[in-house]
Order: structure tokens, then sequence, then C-alpha cells
């Protein structure tokens, strides 16, 4: 399984390694050197590289490789996501994970790496259980340590991996004790040229913060389950009652997590002439135009809201990355702000809020560099947004029960709609 | 003491953590000085009596290892705080011995007895993590305490413990090679450790230790499976990846049989079929075609399928994609397209994921292409992408390209050509170029897009289209001699080397299509020979050596001075070759035998490229394994055996249970059977396995002989309910195995509460009444009143046991009529017992248990008794697939948030038997009330009659409402017009049933239906020939899709000769036989699907009303060859 990790910066420098089974030197990430020279862009890097001896799996993120060298056949994705779940744990720790935080953190860092693989094998990558084994930094705690001289690591031993429900650490005691679930949907959107849309996908997540005392056992229900096409769940979600009732069963970890993940879909599987399930809620009128011996170009480009049930779109932000012949951009936004980077060719649009009497518009010309011929593509448009208090799907929670404890927990609901990957091919 | 405390003072303020040497550059010299001087103060704090010193100095030395740097010569401080009371303290030195106690292995043996006590320790968790460090400490010396310490907590009271042991086995192992017999004797024992805690960490150690030794498997096999669900996810992975391999060991290929009848009596057909699986000797198999039996699926074999598809919706990756592979390999090809959306859905997480999943993906379409086509668009690419996910995606899109598709997927790769990044582009091009060579009649449009991004800006782009157009023109150059003359005029512009080598390549292969062009070229590359890059001047030897073959008079001087040109080139290649073709083709006085063949040997008629996917034949690795993906074999990677010829011995896997007698051969099965009387009261009751054969699997949930009573029944009563209301078979089969604690609500409860009073005594009389089983059945009919075994039903005056004999047609299970299972299924059921450990249990929830289920689920199956009782031909139904197809009536935008829906449920109208139940559901998105919700006749067709449902009198904002409506559609299928009422508005709208829904099922046995048929010949009969597609051949797709289509119950056919029989019916080509009667007239509808083996099958459908057979034809039609 996995031998070592070894974590990379962006200018490539080894930061930080770590050995589970007998050291393997640090050379053998100058094949993955060779590997990012190659690669344009740094998540070109291929996740997988072979060499002699090892097998290098990386991940990105955050601007960190996360190397991980395996000797024998594994699964390769595998390795991925628990590279992805140790960064998650430090995200979850450290508040961000950035090389800076690692380094102030290290013994933290080493000590949960030694307790989530034991011989390359995953042991403990709960983060409830890892809590109890670990306690993550604060401020008030990092003080108390420098004058008492106390630790973070736990004075008990954990027994939450001994228990029927390991995801869940024990003896959780709450004053205020308060649930809350925020359904957040994101809609990913190709459309093309002419407006009409190529394809449209709703994939939603329901994040919840469970703050209860005890073992509570939650169930939670949907006014619409048969909206949700494609679910995965948390660990904790009973199987066989989704399958038989469409309910959600569940004791909850303790504190945030990502209950379930669903996708609704437009196309996919359904019959033609099936109602579609996603309504666009903005729209774009584009006129980017490029004349061939001039050195201008036009950009033209307004926004407006539609299908939105009444409820506002906010924090729309417009990106596009614009042809490499384009020398500066001479724009003026009806609304907002926009800035130009002439290296890295990216026009960015922070719009705001849409208003729908008054749609944005931002319009201006293009200089080009003197000379050359007209670029061929036009750049296609990304757009950010978000809707609160709707799930786009028409997804609604019906109700949220509690068993097995006594106590009236506060329960909350929160919806939201944001653009995912969302396209505007001009 | 002074020198630490002067330390903590100077840096201890500052900063917490050690790291007070991040801003140095570890490489610069002056460093390992002072590194010594710390290494002092670090041994002097360790010395100290102060936790927090040691403590502090303990982070300081962790720190430095994670930098890499080197402390080893602290050992002997640290290892003197191996038993510090601090438990962080000792967390670091554990951290440190691990990292170093290697290098000092004498050093290191000093802390072996603190672990030893650990070992010994009351605390489990104290005890495991002392075998944790103990066995991380590579010394070869204590080899044999560790041995010792491993036996020990193998078998530890405590699960924790013994599954520390068990990840303790492969450190071991890696140590000392040696020790592996003793530990395979320790990992069979921890095999057989019935805790979800250990499963996972020792299936590692098996994969590790002795992934050779798959008889340890065996008697472990059932139980893995079941555990599997609750095992924490990374065992998952491990457990499924070597099942996926114990499997193909000990099962038989559940696609042989499909590829036998595919095969038929042209052997060639089989020859160029992609199948690699199969690829064995033909000759055997046509023996095999004349003596196997229908293939039956090994129950252990459907329990692993059954038990991994849950893990399909877990969300981590790897158990995902595991499930997947699993399915890939294992699965009967109709049931493999349940993965297709799973992995869809991996295409949303991190880049890395969607990398390896694609991969996968893409050799899974080439040979499963149906699979993935509803999902094309989910591979559609984003110009944010990265480049090597775009290219994987173009590769799946290639993959799924086929007739029907391709002009989106055309005009989808018409936008990636005007990409900004150039490698993408060019990887679109040969997509291009791959879709034109495999799909013949895009080829010529696919040709003149690439003709005309002949002229496009970018070199590469022009450069890369030349290469795939002269692959394209190899195939028909004759017609194309313009293209190449167009692309002659281009080697003045193009400089990229390998396009100019592919446009001299293609006038020196097509010359005598351009004879005047082609000796201009030559003229031209010869000025600039010595200029040219070395793969252009091998091309421009090759254009002179045709030229002066073909045309020796032009060209002889010019060939001359080129191979002159050769013969001095830098390049010996080049050289070479010259010399090569001067000796070939220029006739001289001691030429050899061969320049008489020059001709023959130059412009042989070169064969197309054909460009394949660099996915094809990767499917031999085991998908989602590291060497797959790498296309080579990894170090350990496990070969995916073939499917044995004949199946192991199945008895391997049972467990001892006294009581039970073991009946290992299946002809001993099949002689049971025969005892049909025995066992067809229990015929109704689903045991918790069965086994499907590839026939009448889909149609058999099962038949086991579960004669036990109390709990067993109960527990299989309730999985015959759930496969009514589950949307898939499959999910009911898996279900109906692991279910511990749960209930499930009742499925119609309008229709139960009826008898639900007389059904719960009912269930007391049964259970009582089992033992003598033909008893039952004549109780229970006289229990009930209604007429016990016929299946006609539209005579009976009494409208409410003829709603419940529907019922009972309804809620019939899948079923085959005879079944050679019921041993496995009690045998199964024992075990079941046995793996009940209530600790590992998910606690259950006590509110979860409506005391309604357990009536309506016992209810249920004591109808299924009856409709069964007397009649040994059970009949083989298949509840429709999927869920039922809902249309819409009311749309969300036009209804003002209020949403309605409506679908046809099936079920009998109790109120009027001549009408079409249909259910109707309303959503109110808006934000307010919607208020007094009703139907209002409106325009109905003549005869028409509608029963309306009570009016809702208010549905609150955000809830949904469902109700059942009824509607007499006189056998027509014209729509009925409505007004849908709300208190504010009124809407029209129409329901419009399908042809299919106007009837219902009816049973016959097969006499019965033929004899029926026979009386309905001539006009009343269709026929109508079609060519079914590859995936519904098999039994299971074609009654899938029937029954979907139309409300019918399938006809047992072939059972009552066997009945009469032992002998088996000699195999004749398939006929599925289904009957129903329509609703209003009651005229029998009788629909016949002959499959052959080679051609055509045929369909036949039997109706006294013309137009409904007519259009029933055309549905079902539809149906099948979609």
């Amino acid at each position: 399984m996995i031998h070592s990790l070894f974590l990379v910066n962006s200018s490539g420098d080894i930061f930080l390694e770590k050995h589970w089974k007998s050291v393997v030197s640090r050379s053998v990430c100058d094949y993955f050197f060779e590997a990012q020279e190659r690669a344009t862009e740094p998540e070109n890097v291929p996740p997988v590289i072979p060499t002699p001896h090892h097998y290098l799996i990386s991940v990105l993120r955050h601007r960190i490789y996360f190397v991980a060298v395996i000797q024998s056949e594994v699964p390769p994705l595998f390795v991925i996501e628990f590279l992805h779940r140790v960064v998650d744990t430090f995200q979850d720790y450290f508040g961000v994970c950035t090389e800076a935080a690692i380094k102030d953190n290290v013994v933290v860092v080493y000590e949960l790496l030694e307790e989530m693989l034991d011989n390359g094998f995953p042991l403990a990558t709960e983060s409830n259980i890892l809590k109890e084994l670990i306690k993550p930094p604060t401020i008030l705690r990092t003080m108390v340590n420098t004058i008492t001289g106390s630790t973070n690591v736990g004075e008990q031993l954990p027994t939450g991996q001994l228990s029927v429900v390991p995801w869940r650490r024990t003896g959780v005691k709450y004053t205020n004790n308060e649930a809350y679930f925020d359904v957040v949907e994101e809609i990913d959107v190709i459309i093309d040229k002419s407006g009409s849309t190529i394809t449209a996908e709703i994939q939603g997540v329901i994040d919840a913060c469970v703050k209860l005392t005890g073992m509570p056992d939650l169930t939670l229900s949907f006014m619409n389950p048969r909206l949700l096409d494609d679910v995965s769940f948390h660990p904790c979600v009973r199987f066989k009652r989704w399958e038989a009732e469409r309910i959600l069963s569940f004791i909850p970890p303790d504190g945030n997590f990502r209950l379930l993940s669903y996708h609704v879909s437009s196309q996919n599987g359904y019959p033609v002439g099936y109602r579609s399930l996603v309504a666009i809620p903005v729209y774009v009128k584009h006129n980017i135009t490029f004349r061939e011996g001039s050195s201008q170009g036009r950009f033209d480009l307004t926004l407006g809201p539609k299908q939105t049930m009444g409820k506002g779109v906010e924090a729309v932000l417009v990106s596009s990355q614009l042809p490499r012949g384009v020398l500066n951009a001479n724009l003026s936004a009806s609304q907002g702000t926009y800035t130009f980077d002439p290296v890295t060719k990216m026009l960015t649009w922070d719009v705001g809020k849409i208003n729908p009497q008054k749609l944005p518009s931002l319009k201006g010309s293009m200089s080009l560099q003197a000379g050359a011929s007209k670029p061929d593509e036009n750049p296609s448009i990304n757009i950010q947004f978000k809707i609160q208090q709707m799930a786009i799907s028409g997804l609604k929670v019906n109700r949220l029960d509690m068993y097995g404890e006594k106590y009236k927990p506060f329960k909350g609901i929160k919806y939201m709609t944001k653009a995912g990957k969302f396209q505007v091919r001009t | 003491m002074s020198a630490s405390s002067a330390f903590s003072d100077e840096k201890g303020g500052s900063s917490s953590v050690g790291e007070p040497e991040y801003g140095h550059d570890p490489a610069s010299g002056g460093i390992f000085s002072s590194d010594y001087k710390r290494h002092d103060d670090l041994k002097e704090m360790l010395d100290s009596n102060k936790d927090s010193l040691k403590l502090e100095a303990m982070k300081r030395i962790v720190a430095m290892i994670a930098r890499g740097k080197n402390t080893s010569d602290l050992f002997p401080a640290v290892v003197k705080n191996v038993a510090c009371k601090n438990i962080e303290v000792k967390k670091l030195v554990y951290v440190y011995l691990v990292r170093y106690a290697e290098e000092q292995q004498d050093l290191a043996l000093l802390s072996i007895s603190t672990f030893q006590r650990g070992l010994k320790d009351p605390n489990q968790l104290i005890r495991a993590s002392a075998l944790r460090v103990l066995s991380s400490i590579r010394v070869t010396i204590i080899v044999p305490i560790m041995m010792l310490a491993i036996k020990e907590a193998a078998s530890d009271m405590s699960p924790y413990v013994r599954k520390t042991a068990a990840h303790a086995i492969p450190k071991l192992y890696s140590l000392d090679p040696e020790q592996k017999d003793q530990l395979i004797e320790v990992i069979e024992k921890l095999l057989a450790d019935k805790t979800t805690l250990v499963a996972g960490s020792v299936v590692m150690a098996f994969e590790e230790v002795c992934p050779e030794r798959i008889d340890l498997i065996h008697k472990n096999y059932r139980k893995l499976c079941n555990l599997l669900v609750d095992v924490e996810e990374w065992g998952q992975v491990v457990i499924i990846n070597m099942l996926t391999r114990y499997a193909r060991t000990q099962f038989l290929n559940p696609n042989l049989n499909e590829c036998l009848l595919e095969e038929g009596g042209e052997s060639t057909f089989y020859g160029s079929d992609a199948d690699q699986d199969e690829d064995e000797d033909e000759d055997k198999k046509d023996e095999a075609l004349s003596k196997r039996k229908p293939y039956v699926m090994d129950p252990d074999h459907r329990l692993l399928l059954r038990n991994t598809k849950p893990l399909l919706q877990s969300r981590n990756a790897a158990v995902v994609m595991a499930v997947a592979q699993l399915y890939f390999h294992l699965a009967p090809k109709a049931e493999v397209g349940v993965i297709a959306k799973a992995l869809v859905r991996l295409l949303r997480s991190h880049s890395e994921v969607q990398y390896v999943v694609l991969q996968n993906v893409a050799t899974m379409t080439i040979k499963r292409r149906g699979m993935f086509e509803p999902y094309l668009k989910s591979f559609y690419i984003r110009s944010t992408d990265p480049t090597q996910i775009k290219v994987l995606k173009l590769e799946v899109l290639t993959n799924l390209a086929s007739e029907t598709n391709i002009s989106t997927i055309l005009r989808e790769f018409q936008t990636y050509i005007k990409s900004m990044d150039k490698d993408f582009v060019a990887a679109t091009i040969q997509a291009i170029g791959r879709c034109a060579t495999h799909i013949g009649e895009v080829r010529d449009t696919c040709l003149n897009g690439l003709v005309q991004l002949l002229s496009n800006r970018d070199e590469l782009v022009v450069a890369e289209s030349v290469v795939v157009i002269k692959k394209l023109l190899q195939m028909q150059p004759e017609k194309h001699s313009d293209i190449i003359k167009h692309m002659a005029k281009l080697t003045d512009n193009i400089q990229v080397p390998m396009a100019r080598a592919s446009i001299l390549w293609l006038i020196g292969e097509y010359c005598e299509h351009v004879p005047k062009i082609a000796p201009d070229v030559l003229r031209k590359m010869a000025k600039t020979f010595t200029n040219e890059e070395d793969i252009v001047k091998l091309q421009i030897i090759n254009l002179a050596a045709k030229l002066y073959l073909t045309n020796s008079k032009q060209t002889k001087l010019l060939t001359q001075y080129v191979l002159n040109l050769a013969k001095y080139d830098q390049n010996y290649d080049i050289r070479d070759r010259a010399r090569f073709i001067r000796q070939l083709i220029v006739p001289t006085d001691k030429c050899g035998a061969l320049s008489k063949y020059a001709k023959k040997l130059i412009l042989a008629l070169k064969p197309a490229p054909i460009l394949e996917s660099p996915f094809k034949d990767r499917d031999h690795f085991q998908l989602g394994s590291l060497s797959h993906l790498l296309n080579t074999k990894a170090g350990g990677y496990q070969e995916l055996p073939d499917w044995p010829q004949d199946a192991p011995d199945p008895s391997v896997r049972n467990v001892e249970v006294p009581e039970w007698t073991k009946c290992s051969s299946r002809e001993k099965r099949k002689e049971k059977k025969v005892e049909k009387p025995f066992y067809s009261d229990s015929e109704g009751e689903s045991g918790p396995t069965e086994s499907a054969d590839s026939e009448s699997d889909s149609a058999s949930s099962s038949a086991s002989g579960s004669e036990q009573s109390g709990s067993g029944s109960e527990e299989s009563e309730e999985s015959e309910e759930r496969s009514d209301s589950d949307e898939e078979e499959e999910e009911e089969e898996e279900e109906a195995k692991k279910r511990k604690t749960q209930k499930k609500e009742p499925i119609e409860a309008v229709q139960q509460s009826e008898s639900e009073q007389s059904s719960e005594e009912e269930v007391k009389k049964r259970k009582v009444s089992i033992p003598p089983p033909r008893n039952v059945s004549e109780s229970e009919s006289d229990d009930d009143d209604s007429p016990s075994d016929s299946s006609q039903d539209s005579e009976s005056e009494d409208s409410e046991s003829e709603a419940e004999v529907k019922k009972k047609k309804k809620i019939t299970p899948p079923k085959a009529p005879t079944k050679p299972v019921k041993k496995e299924g009690k045998k199964e059921k024992k075990e079941m017992s046995l793996l009940d450990f209530d600790d590992f249990e998910p606690t259950p929830s006590p509110q979860v248990t409506p005391v309604g289920n357990f009536l309506s689920s016992s209810l249920v199956t004591d109808l299924e008794g009856l409709s069964l009782t007397d009649t040994v031909l059970s009949p083989a139904t298949i509840s429709p697939s999927g869920s039922l197809k809902s249309y819409e009536l009311l749309h969300r935008i036009t209804g003002e948030g209020l949403w309605v829906e409506y679908c046809f449920s099936r079920q009998p109208f109790l109120p009027d038997p001549h009408m079409v139940a249909v259910q109707i559901q309303f959503t109110n998105s808006a934000a307010t009330e919607a208020k007094s919700l009703r139907l209002e006749e409106a325009k109905l067709q003549s005869g028409m009659r509608v029963k309306e449902f009570p009016e809702i009198e208010v549905l609150p904002a955000g809830e949904s409402a469902t109700v059942v409506m009824g509607v007499d559609f006189c056998d027509s299928t014209q729509a009925a017009n409505l007004q849908l009422c709300t208190h504010s508005r009124k809407f029209f709208v129409s329901i419009q049933p399908p042809v299919g829904e106007l009837m219902t099922p009816s049973f016959m046995t097969e006499n019965e239906f033929k004899k029926e048929q026979g009386q309905l010949m001539g006009m009343n009969e269709i026929t109508e020939k079609m060519q079914l597609p590859e995936r519904c051949q098999n039994e299971h797709a074609i009654v899938q899709r029937v029954i979907a289509a139309a409300n019918l119950s399938r006809v047992p056919c072939g059972s009552d000769k066997e009945c009469s029989s032992p002998a088996p019916p000699p195999p004749g080509p398939p006929v599925h036989r289904f009957a129903g009667r329509t609703v209003t007239s009651g005229s029998l509808v009788l629909v016949t699907v002959a499959t052959k083996e080679s051609g055509p099958s045929q369909l036949t459908i039997n109706c006294e009303k013309m137009v409904i057979g007519t259009m029933l034809v055309k549905d079902i039609l539809l149906a099948l060859t979609q």
C-alpha cells in the first residue's frame, strides 16, 4: 500500500515527508518533477507516474502536491481518495490547508498521519475518531498548552473505533442542541452560441452541522424524493431504509459532515419529452467579434435573470479567458467592476446582484496586437452566481425527526442554488 | 539544566512548536555545525526530568524528521523516554523509534521490553498500540517475539486488538518471508473472525501474504459477502477486489450461454465477436452447447452481486470503482448497466478521480457501448477541464459514437476544434478521423471538414489534419485525387516534419492519380533535400523510388540526384535506405533476383490503417487496478483468472451446520424438484437465496424451500412484498438477504386495509397449518371463498373478492415455475442466524416499525399462496422493471407552482373493475397553498366514464399529495379530457393511456394459452418480424420489456412437459407468452414472442379487438427493438 508521502509546494520543494514502511529516498520525487516540468499547467501533471521501482500517485489541492509512493499493485483510486481525505482532515483541523499552516502544525500533522495509516493501510480516517485522538489546535488551547505544558493528544484513549457507530464520538454534550442542514445545489450547464442548452445537470449536496447531545437517531424525509436520480451517502445513512422508503435514517457524526450528495439530470436516462427538470436561472446575451484587418474587437455582454421563482440572483461573477491576441480591453460596466489581466488574458467582471429592472451589461472594445490576424476562437464565458432560499430542482425537505434522546433540538434547513460549471460558448 | 532553561528563554517564548530552523536553507553548510550543537541541547532536554522540556525536544525532533533531516545520533537519548508517562511524549518517541529502529537495531532492542509489558495491559487500546509499534520496528532479531505477539493478539478478546494483529501480519511478512506458513495459520484463524472491524484488515493481510491460497476463502465467503456493507470503506475496497478474483475461479461465466446462443449455427459470426473472455476452443463449445443444461447461476455468485450493489452509492470513489469492476467482470451482461450511473457521478469529483474513472470508462465503452450511451452528454468537454481530462473524455465520446449519435458528436467536435488548447485540438482531429473510419456514412463529411482545416492558420492543426487525412484517404484513394492535389500544394507551407512526410508518402503512393503533380513535387523536394528532417528525407527517397518505377522517363535523373544526396547524408538510416533502394530499382549488370520484383515490392497495395482506441484490449487487466491504468503489469498484480470450464464443487463454501443434510450435486436437487407438492406451499415465499438461471434469472426471485416457520417465514414474506414496490428485481433480491431490523411500509394501504382483518387470521392459520402442505392449499382456498387456482376472474360477481384475486396477480412476485434451490435457501438461512452479531449491527431505531407492515406483508404472502395453491405451474410474472412511468398533467410553470403528474399504477381500481386506475400526484411548489383541488369532466368521448377522486381541500405550500382515480377508456387510446380545478383557476388537462395500460394480466397455463390462441386466428392475429438488438436477446430483457410496455402476465412455458417426464425438453428456440384481458370488455390479449437463434424474431398478437392488437404490436415492437 502507501509507502511514503511527500508534500511538494508550487515552487517544487519537498517540505514534508512521512514514511510508513522503510524509508524511501526523496530522490524518487525527481520523476515527479520531470513530469511537472513537462506539463504546461499545474493540473496537467498525470496523477499516476511510473518510475523504475515505485509508482507515484499524486493529487493537487491548494497548490500543494501530495505525492504518495507506492511499490506494488493497488487500486489508484484507493490512494487518490485517501490523499483527498488527508487534505480534508488538514483543512478540518487547521481551517486552511496551506504550506504555512502545515509547517506551523508539523507535529500535529505528523501525529495525524501516523494515526491515519498503519503500515500503509488506512486505519482511522473518520474525523470524529481523529479528533478524539488528537485535539485540533485552537488559539486558546495553544496558549493553555504553552503555559501549562499540557498536550494536544487526547488524555483518554478513543473508544469511537470500538463502537457500533465508528463515525460518532462518544459522550457528546451540548447545552444548545442544534441540527442544521444546508441543501446546496449546483447547476452545471453548457449553453451553445445560439443560446440553447447543450447539457444541464443539477448536482446537489446536503451538508449538515449537527450538534446534538448523546446518541440521537435522526430521520429526514423529502417532499419529493423521486427527484433524486443518483445518490451517495455518508456511511452513517442506512441504505436499506432509503431503498425501501426513501427516507434518510442515520445516527449523525458530531459536527460538520456531508450527509448526501445527489444528482438530478435533465436529459440522461429520461425519455424524450420528459419535462426538463433544470430551469436555467440566468441568461446571457453576448456579442464578441473580431474584425479581420482591424486591431479592434467588440465586446458586449448582458446578463438577465430567468426562471428564478422570484428569488434574487446574487454574487454574480463573470469570467472569460480572452484569446491570446488581445492586448487590452477597454470596457465599461453598467454595474460592478471588471478587471483584465493582460498577462493571463483573464477578464473577470464582478457583477454583484442582478436587478431585473436594469440589466447589468459590460460593453466596449478590445485592442488586438497590431498586424496579427484575428483570433479563430471566441472565448467561452464562465458564470458564477448564488440564489438564496431556493433549490433549483424543487427538492424540499419534508420533516426531520429525532429519536433516541429526550430533549427537543433546534432544527434548521437552508436552501441555496449556485452555479457549478456554468459555461456559455460564444 | 542551565543551558536548557536558557534555551527555553530564548526559543520557547517566540515560537511554540519547535521549528526555529524554518528560515534556514537546510543545504547550506553553516547549518551543520549549529545542528550538532542543537542536538546537544536536545539531548539535555531529553535527559531532564520535566515532561514539558522533553515534549519540546521531541516536537523539534519530529519537525526535523518531517523535513527529512537526519537525527539518528539522538537515538540513545530518545529511546530512554519510551516508558515516559506523558502520553504525547510517548507517542512522539514511537514515531521516532519506528523511523530509526532499522538503522540502530541494537539500541532499539532496549525498548522492546516496554512493549512486551504493554501487550499484557488490561486496556485493549494499550495492548493494540503496543503491538502496533512493536510490529512496526523493522529489526530482524525480534521476529520470534513479534510472531508470538501476533499469535496471542489474534485470539485476543477485543476485536480491536485482533484488527491490529491483522495489520501486523504483512509487516512481519515483509521483514521475514520465512514466517509465511505460520502467518497463514494466523490469517486462517482471523478470516474466521466474525466482526466487521477485523474483516477488512485480515483480507488485506491475506492479499499481501498469500493471495494464491484461495482455498482459505471458501468457508468465509458467505460471511464476507454478508458483512461487506458494514465494513469500513477501505476494507470494502480490498475485500471486493479479492472476491472478484475468487468468483472468477469458482463460478461459471454468466454470459456463456448468451454467447453460445449468439453463436448459433454459424461459427464465423463468433469469430468476429469482440468478446475475448469467451475466446475458447470452439469445438468444445459446440459440444458444450449440446451438453450443457441451461446456465444456472450459483446462488453464491448471486449473493455477491446482490450484496455489493448498494455500495455503488458509497461516498468513497474507490469503493464505487471496486463495485463497478466487480460487476463488469462478474455480472451477466444484462445487469452490468447499473454501474454506469454511479461512474458518471464520480466525474463530478476531483480531477484525479475523474482521470482514473475516465480511463476505466474508456475501456468499458469499447466492450459495452450501450451502457454509457444514455450518458453521452456527461462526457461533453468544458473549456475549464485540464487537458488530460479533455483528451480522455474525447476518447470516451469517440468510443460512444455510433450511426445514431454521430451527428451530435461531430457538432460537438466542431466547437472543440476552435479551442485555444492546441494539444486538445490535435486530439480532436484524431478523434474525428477515428469516427470517420468506424462509421462509413460520415466519412465524406469528416474528410471535407478536415480538408477545410487545412487552411487553418495554426500549423499544428494543419499538420494533424494532414496526418489524419492521409489515413482516411488510404481507404478510398481513387475518389479523392483532388484532395491529394490540394495537399501537394501545401508542401510549400507546412513545416511540421510529420505532416510533410505524410503528404510525400501520399503522393508517392497514389502517384498514378496525380501523374502531373508528383514529379514536380519531387523536383521541389530534391532542391530542399539537405535541409529536411530525417523522417522527411526518408519519404523523399520513397517518393523518388516510386516515381522511378512508374514514370522513369521524367524522373530518372531526379531520382539519381536524390539518391546521391542521400548517399552522403549524416544519418546512417538514410544512407542505408538510399543504398538499398538503388540496388533494388536501378537495373545493373549484376542485379539480383529481387530487382525484378521491385515494382511489386514497393508499389504493393497497402492495407488501410485501422485507427484503434488505445484502450482496446486493456480489459484483460482487472479494471480499476494500477496495472490497467498504466497498461503494464505492476509489481504484485494478481491476474484475473479466466472462468473455469466447469464449476468447482460449490459445497466447499458450506459452513457446517449439524441438522442440515447436504445435497451438493445439481442432479440431486433436480430430483427433489419433482416432488413438487412438498414445496408447493412455500413456493411463494422467497428465501434469502435463490438460484437464478440466466433464462429465468429475472423471472425468478425465487422459490426457496423455507419450511421453517416463525421468524424465517416472516422474513421471506417481507421480501415478497418488497418485490412489488422495489424498482428492480435485483434490488429486491439483494434486500431480501440482509434485512435484519427493517420493516417496510405497506405498498398500497388503500387496498390492503380492506382485508386486513381477515388476513391477520389467515396468517395465524397458515403458520399452524404449514407442515402438511397439501392441506394448506385447500384450507386456504376455503378461507377465502375465492376460486382457488383459477386465474380467470372476470366473471366473478363479488367485486371485493375479484379485487383480491387481481391483487394476487399483481403482487405475485417474479417466480420461476421450477427451482432447483430449495436446500440452498435453507442452508443460507441457517448461516444468517450464525452471523447475527448484535454488537455490530446498526442499532435498530425503535420507531421505524409500524405495526401495519407486518400485517400487510403477511397478507400478501397469503394471497400469493392462494393463487399458487393447486397449480404446480406457478404463473411466472415479472413485475415491470423500473418505476412506473409518469406523465405530466400540468407543468409547474403553467400551473403557477402547482405541478401534477399521473401514472398508471396497474393496480385494480376497486370501485369499478372496468376502470383503469390512474394515480395522480399533486405537488404544490408555489408559495401559497392551493385549495379545493378537484377534477371535472370536460369533453369525454362517448362511452368513457370517469370516477373522480375526492376533492383535496387544501394542499399547503411545499406539500404533495397522491390520489387515485378511475377512468374507463372503453378500450380505446383516446385521451380523457378533463378539467382540473383549483379554488382560483381551471386548467384543461388530458390523460392519454398507452395501449398497454388498457389491459389487466390474466393467468393461464401454456395449454390454455394455446387453445385460446387457436380460436383467435386469421383476422385476429397480427404477426410482425423484428430484429432484436443484442442487449435484449436474453429472456430477462424480453420479459421485462414486454411487461413494461403492456400490463400482461407471463405464461409459464415448457414446465408441463418437464412435469410429465423427468428428462429435460429438447432445447428449442425459446418462446415467451404473455396473456391479459382488456379492462372494459374483457377480451383476451395474447402475445407471443418467439426468438430464434439466427434470423429475425417473431412477435404475434392475438386479440379480438384488432385496433388494440395493431397498436399493441407497435408498442411492444418499439419496446423490444429500442
